[in-house]
């Protein structure tokens, strides 16, 4: 069995009187893709935000890359989150800086003493390898749904994340678009040796990218296991509607 | 930290139990800004772009404004000097009132609907689309780049509009002047001068301080609340304001207070 880079044990979180975590356990083994299926509101980006530490859980652990993520300081957890690419549902470019500026925020903030040279070599590459190098000067509002993702990729990818986590990354997309993200983050996983997090309700999506799949209904997983063990037998009724509601090509 | 609902029960009513936590919210911002404000690493290349978008990009409005507050302050107050045989001290008349409470009170209004707004809005966007999220996870103090660079601008910047402001609003009052009563613009400065003191010009300087940090961190604080997504970012701006004007006048009456008592010691 391969390492565990992330390991949530019985995590709990609650919003007032809106319990959207009910004790949930997950692992993510070093290379591996989990897909976090469920509906919408259902705790899957609480998930992934409490792994990164903009949010913290009520009860319960969450350990990434060995490291209790609610027990560190500000420069610990700084030191983790460059470790983890979060690519966010909305691409969260900066709207008033250009695709270049983007990819250098988190570069110039984080790696000392990069030449101009160096920096700018490596925010080409980025760019390549999401194949938008044409969009180097354009302005974040100037971009596609599409492009957008793609430069979101890209930015997070410059700093060499270990763990890449995807909010929604098909939401809002046409499918063919879709189908690109699909094999962007397929190509990430194997150039970059990534261990990723696919949060969507996309079971196209899901199947392309996830090694295995994890269901999160009333917050707790209700199935895990690879997409056919999740669905070809599924028998949780939430779990089977959820199947029959997408179209899935055979 | 992202916000995270709070499920304590309210202490007194739902509506002051909010007014209270939101006093005691706006007071941590404050005190968080004077931690940060001297801690490394400096943001000081987006401090220097945000005192150009605040003090260059403000200078239109506030030189038209200023120039038309000079030319109709002097025109409104010439008959009543006239009437007891006085209109040669109006340069002294526009100059105290000017210096003393128009100028800041004139470019900080001006400010705080313009630069307050803008601070407001695009911060509250920031929030509601997640920039400021993919801020904190690249490993980046958003407090610092945001807030910290804005806040500390708005203090630089606004003093130094105001004494633009001053500035131009006399020019406006000398062009009346020199007009109607052909005063030289010597003799019109000699006057300004004369009447003005050491004090006025410090308090002047001080207050514009304390609305230029006003100003900021209203902006600042409604758009890093702000919720509710777009319809959030309005009411962010909006209230940004609408409360920095309201402190503004609450600040110029008790600066007018203490000036006024050093005045009298």
């Amino acid at each position: 069995m391969k390492e565990k880079v992330v390991e949530a044990i019985g995590l709990k979180k609650s919003f007032g009187d809106l319990h959207v975590l009910k004790g949930v356990d997950l692992d993510l083994h070093r290379g591996e893709t989990v897909v976090i299926l469920g509906k919408s509101g259902a705790g899957k980006s609480v998930f992934i935000k409490i792994m990164v530490g903009l949010l913290t859980q009520d009860s319960g652990v969450m350990r990434v890359l060995g490291q209790d993520v609610e027990k560190l300081k500000t420069k610990a957890l700084n030191a983790l989150r460059l470790k983890i690419g979060f690519s966010f549902q909305n691409s969260a470019l900066y709207d008033s800086m250009t695709v270049k500026e983007n990819l250098e925020f988190p570069l110039v903030r984080n790696i000392k003493n990069l030449s101009r040279k160096e920096k700018d070599l490596k925010i080409e590459e980025m760019l390549d390898s999401v194949g938008l190098p044409q969009t180097i000067n354009q302005m974040p509002s100037e971009l596609s749904g599409g492009q957008k993702k793609r430069i979101g990729v890209a930015r997070t990818l410059i700093l060499n994340p270990e763990i890449m986590l995807y909010d929604e990354p098909t939401a809002g997309l046409d499918p063919i678009t879709c189908m690109d993200i699909n094999n962007l983050i397929n190509e990430v996983q194997e150039r970059y040796r990534t261990s990723s997090i696919v949060i969507t309700h996309d079971l196209t999506c899901a199947k392309v990218t996830g090694d295995r799949m994890a269901v999160l209904l009333d917050g707790q997983f209700r199935s895990k296991g690879s997409f056919q063990e999740v669905f070809s037998k599924a028998e949780d009724e939430q779990v089977k509607s959820f199947y029959d509601y997408n179209f899935i090509e055979s | 930290m992202a916000e995270e609902a709070d499920d304590r029960k309210p202490l007194l009513s739902k509506k002051i139990d909010k007014f209270f936590k939101g006093l005691a919210d706006a007071w941590n911002f404050v005190r968080r800004y004077f931690q940060e404000v001297f801690m490394p690493p400096f943001e000081f290349k987006e401090l220097i772009h945000q005192c150009y978008r605040i003090g260059v990009e403000s200078l239109p409005l506030i030189s038209l404004t200023g120039f038309i507050v000079g030319i109709v302050f002097t025109n409104q107050s010439r008959p009543s000097l006239s009437e007891f045989g006085a209109s040669s001290w109006l340069p002294s008349l526009i100059s105290i009132a000017v210096v003393r409470a128009m100028g800041p009170l004139v470019t900080a209004l001006i400010a705080a609907g313009k630069v307050g707004s803008s601070i407001g809005a695009e911060i509250g966007s920031m929030k509601v689309t997640e920039q400021i999220d993919a801020m904190e996870v690249s490993a980046t103090n958003p407090f610092k780049f945001l807030v910290v660079t804005r806040v500390t601008a708005t203090t630089i910047m606004i003093p130094l509009l105001v004494m633009y402001t001053d500035f131009v609003a006399l020019m406006g009052s000398f062009l009346n002047v020199n007009a109607n009563e052909m005063v030289s613009l010597t003799t019109f400065f000699f006057q300004v001068f004369e009447s003005i003191t050491f004090l006025d010009i410090w308090s002047s300087v001080l207050k514009s301080i304390l609305f230029g940090f006003t100003i900021g961190i209203v902006g600042c604080y409604k758009g890093y609340n702000s919720t509710k997504g777009t319809e959030g970012v309005g009411r962010a701006a909006n209230s940004a304001v609408v409360i920095s004007m309201f402190l503004i006048f609450i600040e110029e009456l008790l600066a007018l207070q203490i000036v006024n008592a050093i005045r009298n010691m």
